[in-house]
């Protein structure tokens, strides 16, 4: 049968389209955004009419997921790790209400940190929620698993997490696909009291969430994604999760390791294979991409069980795992190339030539240059590469919209003016409640507003900003004459210096907006719209 | 049969064409193949690689052990020895000669060529140039290189021709064409230099 190229990320779209899921929800975020980008683009998801928008942020995009799963149809709502944190409001009670239609909950975690602030396991987000979570170990089974965990959330009426990591997110392979079934009908829940979480009911659910935690492991019991594999040796078993499986067997090419195996790929872990590992070998070696979370749990407190990982030293306690790192844990040795000569520099990402953001951090540095420097709270987007030379021009990258309330507490307590830098996009996602703390206390901060008018860090998605920020900052309450649209382009660096200054002497809340389209995003719309005109001409 | 190769560049020179080029070329002929890249922050300038993986044999992991590449293909002379690390006894590194400058401390053009001419096998070509002159495209660089990896890529070269077709067909015979000219350029150069 003839395979598809597929990343990881694309395989669960897919898989998810042919799960017969109706929505689509989330917010950018590396290393998940292609699958809801995947949705976006493919025909049939279209010709299936689902859906597969942009939201605001993670945490309404969870909600409107756990909406159409309220109506009965399958959804699917993806983020990347931090993107749970915004989300995990919803995400905790979700567990409470539980599903009616199928509901997966998709988070890439990023360890190692390739695009991240931490490198946080969303294993332990599943476990808190006490919902079954899937970790694909290959591209092949992130498909099959995002069909399967519609089947898994209906047949017990609990959201399902799915838990890929970076490595599987953009790895690319060929994956078979199955025939598509259809979408669920419009279907209410039975109990019209489900999913009102007064507390008398949400005692009710939750004993019902307890009392699933053994139907939830004996599904990952018979869960054809586990496994136990038979060996020889003794000495040692080994329990590998998700792609911990892949490298384990990455240093047996002929699949002749000689340990007993426990594979999992569906949580919670699967009792009777690990006890029966435990039972039978020495020692147990877990090997698990992110936190020590199974490790933890079978060693306990008191470290009674014999068992190694990441938390003795076998292998690193942070970062992702390679195949070196586990074979070092197995004892092989590896004969490593070259060492990277001394004359190759770092090269960094840098903020693209002709970016806006440049010339917002030119003239902002040159301000701040005169208050005096470490004043400038930031955010998360393009221009955190503003912390980098050549400018060190922010002092904070912390959590999505913290610029705007940290340079509040900041001011509050005296560091006045402070300054907070961050994107349009980041702005609606998370920023503007905290305008409006600044607002109701008339915080002298001053906001730049970097617009790009797009999502330019993941890939240049619209912004759910565009067209609305001068409206929303107005509505707020900031007074129409501290609200300042500006072109950042060379020639108005002293205009926009003396925008900075004055906004800065004034001991209230200031907004201004320096407004060019991404770089990189504009060469895109260009070539989209060549592209439709070439068609349009070719029709003709 | 069994290639690990890590291709590497740096963000935006589109060394993900060429990965994918050696994916539809692998999946069509029923191998199978693993190839890794990346995404997000480090698009921006920074290092990007890839790692490619294609066997007739089940592949595990995403990555390729280190000191397992046979080949390192590299667009740009500096990122090709960053991976060194990568490049199995006897593996080839096969990069363009011209580099990328965008970061202050880049080291002297002279010295790089010196570290890559003391390294037991390379190839080290001017694919700009090739594709400019004798391609006729410059933007066909990329192909170029791949061709020059092709002698090492255990993967029949037919089949990298029909990868090409597959990933340019929707843009007329005259892409196609062009890059499939450049692939036959690398490969011309390599044979006469390795």
């Amino acid at each position: 049968m003839q395979k598809s190229l597929l990343l990881g990320v694309e395989a669960i779209a897919q898989g998810a389209i042919d799960g017969g899921m109706s929505g689509v929800y989330a917010y950018p975020g590396t290393p998940s955004t292609e699958i809801t980008e995947y949705v976006q683009h493919s025909k049939q998801a279209k010709e299936l009419n689902i859906h597969s928008k942009w939201s605001a942020n993670e945490k309404t995009a969870m909600e409107s997921a756990l909406g159409m799963s309220y109506a009965g149809k399958r959804a699917m709502v993806c983020m990347k790790h931090v993107g749970l944190n915004v989300a995990a409001d919803c995400f905790m009670n979700a567990a409470i209400t539980g599903a009616n239609g199928g509901l997966i909950i998709t988070v890439a975690d990023d360890p190692s940190m390739h695009s991240s602030q931490n490198e946080q396991d969303s294993r332990v987000y599943g476990k808190f929620a006490m919902i079954p979570i899937l970790e694909p170990s290959n591209q092949q089974e992130a498909y099959e698993m995002a069909r399967f965990g519609f089947e898994l959330s209906e047949a017990f009426g609990t959201p399902v997490m799915m838990r890929i990591t970076t490595r599987l997110a953009h790895s690319r392979a060929g994956v078979s696909i199955q025939e598509a079934v259809a979408q669920n009908e419009l279907k209410l829940p039975e109990d019209k009291l489900q999913f009102v979480l007064l507390p008398g009911i949400a005692r009710k659910r939750y004993k019902m969430l307890l009392s699933n935690q053994e139907k939830f492991e004996a599904a990952a019991e018979d869960s054809f994604f586990n496994f136990y594999k038979e060996g020889s040796d003794k000495s040692m078993g080994i329990i590998a999760c998700g792609i911990g499986y892949n490298y384990l067997m990455e240093n047996y090419p002929n699949g002749d390791c000689p340990y007993p195996i426990v594979k999992v790929s569906q949580y919670p872990l699967p009792r009777k294979m690990v006890e029966k590992i435990s039972a039978e070998c020495d020692q147990v070696m877990v090997l698990e991409e992110g936190y020590p979370v199974v490790e933890e749990l079978l060693k306990g407190y008191l470290a009674k069980e014999k068992v190694i990982g990441r938390l003795d030293g076998t292998l690193s306690r942070d970062g992702e795992l390679t195949p070196d790192m586990v074979a070092k844990a197995l004892g092989m040795s590896i004969e490593e190339g070259m060492e990277i000569p001394d004359l190759v520099a770092a090269r960094p990402p840098a903020l693209c030539v002709g970016c806006s953001h440049h010339d917002v951090y030119r003239a902002l540095n040159e301000v701040v240059a005169d208050y005096g420097t470490g004043r400038v709270f930031s955010d998360i987007g393009c221009y955190t590469l503003g912390a980098l030379p050549p400018y060190n021009a922010i002092n904070s990258c912390v959590d999505m919209g913290a610029s705007v309330t940290m340079a509040k507490g900041a001011a509050d307590a005296g560091l006045i003016p402070a300054v907070a830098v961050i994107g349009d996009s980041t702005f609606t996602h998370s920023g503007m409640t905290g305008l409006l703390d600044a607002i109701n206390e008339k915080a002298p901060i001053t906001v730049i507003i970097s617009d790009n008018e797009s999502i330019s860090m993941t890939g240049g998605q619209e912004s759910s900003a565009k067209g609305k920020l001068e409206d929303i900052c107005e509505g707020l309450g900031v007074e129409k004459e501290h609200i300042h649209v500006l072109l950042p382009v060379p020639k108005k660096h002293e205009e926009i210096k003396d925008m900075i200054r004055k906004e800065c002497d004034y001991q209230g809340v200031s907004v201004i907006i320096p407004r060019r389209i991404c770089v990189q995003k504009n060469i895109r719309d260009q070539k989209i719209k060549k592209a439709a005109k070439a068609r349009a001409a070719a029709k003709a | 049969m069994k290639t690990d190769m890590v291709i590497a560049g740096v963000g935006g020179q589109g060394i993900l064409s060429i990965a994918a080029a050696l994916g539809f070329a692998a999946l069509d002929n029923d191998l199978y193949m693993k190839q890794a890249e990346t995404h997000g922050m480090s698009q921006r300038g920074g290092d990007v690689q890839s790692f490619m993986r294609i066997s007739d044999q089940p592949i595990y992991s995403d990555l390729i052990p280190k000191g397992g590449a046979d080949i390192i293909l590299s667009v740009e002379p500096m990122e090709a020895l960053r991976y060194l690390p990568f490049l199995k006894k006897g593996g080839y590194l096969v990069t363009n000669s011209t580099p990328f400058i965008n970061i202050n401390d880049y080291p002297e053009e002279e010295k790089l060529v010196e570290t890559i001419h003391s390294l037991p096998n390379y190839i080290l070509i001017d694919a700009d140039r090739i594709a400019k002159e004798e391609v006729g495209s410059a933007r066909a660089f990329n192909f170029v290189m791949l061709g020059a990896a092709s002698p090492f890529i255990e993967v029949p070269f037919e089949y990298l021709e029909e990868g090409i077709r597959k990933i340019f067909c929707k843009k007329g015979d005259d892409v196609v064409d062009m890059n499939i000219k450049a692939l036959h350029a690398g490969r011309k150069f390599a044979e006469e230099h390795k």
